[in-house]
């Protein structure tokens, strides 16, 4: 893994990945989104991949349990990787 | 370990001594084939209802299962498990929750994806643990085999409890096999997916007793989602809110923690039971194709393109079986007035046969309207345009998925207003369905025509530049730009009852099922001619009731009056007749209450004239160029150029020609702006099932027409 420069955030959310890149699902933040999320299939321990950016760069497509999702960056953002 | 891909050992079990028809509801993911598997098991013998309070249609169909055994089945809508995030979704729980109810299903039948299995199997497990007797219909076989996923159907029969039947719903494959096993007793599944933990136990033991419930997992769901169950009075709910606060119950904690400890479960069974053989090529088809159609430039370009077609059928193709249903009619009402005669065959043939003309009329329209939106939400393209378009479209409250209705808009309200069925969240779909009528229909071209050829010269600017070509085109644009700021309004005014989201998933490409199609067809028109046109026929009549009587002896009255006129002025026989006509809509109840409104209409430039008009075209705006044939008694051809030379002759009290540039400016904006279409009110009723939201529409276009004509009338004046 490369070693990336701490940002002001303090944790990488789904947001902040880059076409290609994968991560792991560490926590939801947004508790009501959360439930949403979690019934989509994205559980903690589960690997992320951004897969496209809409032409406006929001919404996204993320390839979670080897389906595609979409949502749009606000809701990315609450999806927080594991570092 | 044995990959079995037909269910061939089913225990036979007693068959059900058949009373009443068994109820069995159908659940499952979106995009689990669920649509699919209803069309299959019922054809075209489906009936479409309502669920009290929502905006979702209640699918019913009856099924044959065996030659001597039917099933009503149900459609519900899609889910991804049984805590609903929609009001939509919540027409589940209520079906589910009530075991007192009538309408409690004998057996549901779960859709799940077999390529997606993890995800799908969640609300199974929950179903299971509310132990109602269940089949899972384990849907699209080929898809998972295409992409290495090898399913043992035997092992996940153990694991469940209930029979499994491997099924390639599109196909129709697993369909008779699916029915063998409906035709049997079933019984809830034996296993428990869920253990309810412990310090949950006294408040489920609780409300188990006040309810009478003998299901621990489904008084826990009572805890969660007591506030949307109708059939708990008020007071449990005060019992249950006191409850659950003494015991410190964090509904959102809870159903996150249920759904992960089910996550682990499920993926425990999987481990024994399914297979993925990687494919090779990380690349999916779907992933290539997408490259292209979503492309920053291609995917807007071919974007365009599709909808240039769809435009184009709405109005060419239409317009052939749309003259028939016109010819049709007016042949129809030919043949009766030549044959009768009499006020009621006057009452039949003007006022119910050309009312159902009305009805009819658009169904050509409709039905090529969804026939297009339908093939592109089958093969999953809709979910890239609504990708594409969702960041555009939320800086003004609306939702990627309101393109399309808005665009639709353009050709007819009607169809537009129906298609944003697929917009899920509430506010989005109802501001979308708010400002749809905003959007210039086709039923404004001849009214736009007439009344531009009268004002605006037909001059050429840069030799191809037509400026009447122009006006139109701003009419058409300032209709879209008064949609986009009244959504905007809206977004800021309406409180949403339920948060938008547009966590969705991303369906794979896929080839159109006609047979989809084909009832999305037949489905949307039905449920226009029957809902709307009630209504529709209804206001036709009344306001042919208007314009054909006048209080008394009026109408002789004018005829004679007419006649004496006639024969002053020298006129040939038709011109007598027209006269006639128009002299008698002048004494009419319309006429009437057009010259009561001419005070009202007067500071926007209008006689009364022009007031019958705008009342005879309150049920269809296109009414209006046919009223003004009769009332400057044109006669019966519509002929656009006959129709400006009779307007242009027109003189007010001074002299001056009638119509001036500011008169006419001031009804084209009148009527880009106005809601006169019962068409259009009646289906937005029908949509958002209440009366609220066309009558606010009414007032509020009534309303902008009304200041923007005079607005314009006072500023060309």
């Amino acid at each position: 893994m490369r070693n990336r420069v701490e940002e002001h955030k303090e944790q990488k959310s789904v947001r902040d990945l880059k076409l290609g890149e994968r991560g792991v699902i560490c926590c939801l933040q947004d508790a009501e989104m959360a439930l949403k999320l979690l019934e989509m299939g994205c559980i903690p321990g589960t690997e992320v991949k951004l897969n496209s950016r809409a032409p406006f760069g929001d919404p996204i497509t993320i390839i979670v349990n080897d389906y595609t999702l979409s949502l749009r960056l606000d809701e990315a953002e609450t999806i927080l990787l594991k570092k | 370990m044995t990959v079995t891909t037909q269910p061939e050992v089913l225990q036979p079990e007693k068959l059900t001594p058949q009373q009443t028809v068994a109820k069995i509801a159908l659940i499952g993911n979106p995009n689990s084939g669920k649509s699919s598997l209803f069309n299959q098991l019922t054809g075209l013998n489906q009936k479409v209802g309502n669920f009290p309070g929502v905006t979702v249609d209640k699918k019913t169909g009856i099924s044959q299962i065996t030659p001597n055994l039917k099933a009503q089945i149900i459609d519900l809508p899609g889910t991804y498990s049984l805590y609903p995030k929609s009001l939509d979704e919540r027409v589940i729980i209520d079906l589910l929750y009530d075991p007192n109810s009538t309408h409690y299903p004998d057996l549901v039948i779960v859709t799940a994806d077999a390529s997606n299995l993890k995800r799908n199997l969640l609300l199974f497990t929950q179903l299971a643990d509310l132990h109602i007797p269940a089949i899972l219909a384990l849907n699209m076989m080929d898809v998972a085999e295409t992409e290495g996923v090898k399913i043992d159907v035997e092992a996940l029969q153990q694991e469940l409890g209930v029979p499994v039947i491997p099924m390639n719903a599109r196909k129709g494959v697993g369909i008779a096999a699916l029915k063998i096993v409906m035709s049997q007793q079933l019984a809830p599944s034996p296993v428990s997916f869920y253990t309810i933990p412990t310090e949950l136990k006294p408040l489920v033991r609780s409300i188990k007793e006040s309810f009478g419930l003998r299901n621990d997992y489904l008084a826990l769901h009572y805890a969660h989602q007591y506030k949307s169950l109708k059939f708990v009075s008020e007071e449990k709910a005060e019992w249950m809110a006191a409850l659950l606060e003494a015991e410190g119950f964090n509904s959102n904690t809870l159903q996150a923690n249920e759904t992960i400890a089910r996550y682990a479960r499920i993926s425990e069974i999987l481990l024994d039971v399914m297979r993925v053989e990687k494919v090779t090529k990380d690349e999916k088809f779907s992933n290539r194709l997408d490259q292209i159609l979503t492309h920053k430039v291609f995917g807007y370009l071919i974007f365009l393109a599709i909808l240039f077609t769809v435009f184009q059928a709405i109005f060419t193709w239409a317009s052939y079986p749309m003259d028939l249903i016109d010819l049709g009619v007016a042949n129809l009402n030919g043949l009766i007035q030549d044959n009768f005669s009499g006020p009621l065959v006057n009452l039949l043939t003007e006022g119910i046969i050309a009312g159902l003309g009305g009805v009819l009329v658009f169904v050509p329209q409709i039905a090529i309207l969804f026939a297009f939106i339908a093939i592109l939400e089958e093969t999953g393209y809709m979910a890239r345009v609504t990708f594409m378009m969702d960041k555009i479209m939320r800086k003004f409250g609306l939702n990627g998925k309101s393109v399309v209705p808005l665009i639709s808009g353009v050709a007819c309200a009607v169809p537009a207003v129906m298609s944003a069925r697929t917009i899920e969240n509430w506010k989005d779909r109802m501001i979308t369905i708010f400002v749809t009528p905003l959007m210039s229909c086709s039923a404004r071209i001849p009214v736009y025509t007439v009344l531009i050829a009268l004002v605006v010269p037909e001059t050429y600017y840069l030799g191809f530049l037509n400026l009447q070509g122009l006006v139109l085109m701003g009419l058409y644009l300032t209709g879209f730009l008064t949609a986009i700021v009244s959504a905007w309004v809206l977004k800021k005014v309406l409180k949403a009852r339920e948060r938008s989201y547009f966590i969705m998933e991303f369906p794979v490409y896929k080839m159109p099922r006609w047979k989809n199609v084909g009832i999305t067809i037949v489905e949307k028109s039905k449920a226009f001619v029957l809902e709307a046109g009630k209504v529709i026929v209804a206001i036709s009549v009344i306001l042919w009731v208007l314009a054909s009587y006048g209080p008394g002896n009026s109408f002789e009255v004018a005829e004679q009056k007419a006649r004496q006129q006639a024969v002053a002025r020298n006129y040939t026989e038709t011109e007598l007749q027209n006269h006639i006509a128009s002299a008698q809509l002048e004494s009419s109840y319309a006429g009437i209450v057009g010259r009561a409104m001419e005070p009202a209409i007067r500071p926007l430039g209008y006689d009364w004239k022009i007031g019958i008009a705008l009342l005879t075209s309150f049920a269809a705006r296109e009414v209006f160029v046919g009223t003004m044939s009769t009332i400057y008694s044109i006669g019966e051809e519509e002929n656009v150029s006959t129709i400006k030379s009779k307007l242009m002759a027109e003189k007010d009290e001074n002299g001056q020609p009638f119509f001036t540039p500011a008169r006419a400016f001031s009804l084209l904006v009148f009527y880009m702006f106005a809601m006169q279409c019962v068409s259009t009110l009646a289906v937005v009723r029908r949509e958002t099932k209440s009366w609220t939201w066309p009558l606010a529409q009414f007032i509020y276009m009534s309303g902008l027409a009304y200041i923007a004509a005079f607005i314009t009338f006072q500023i060309f004046k």
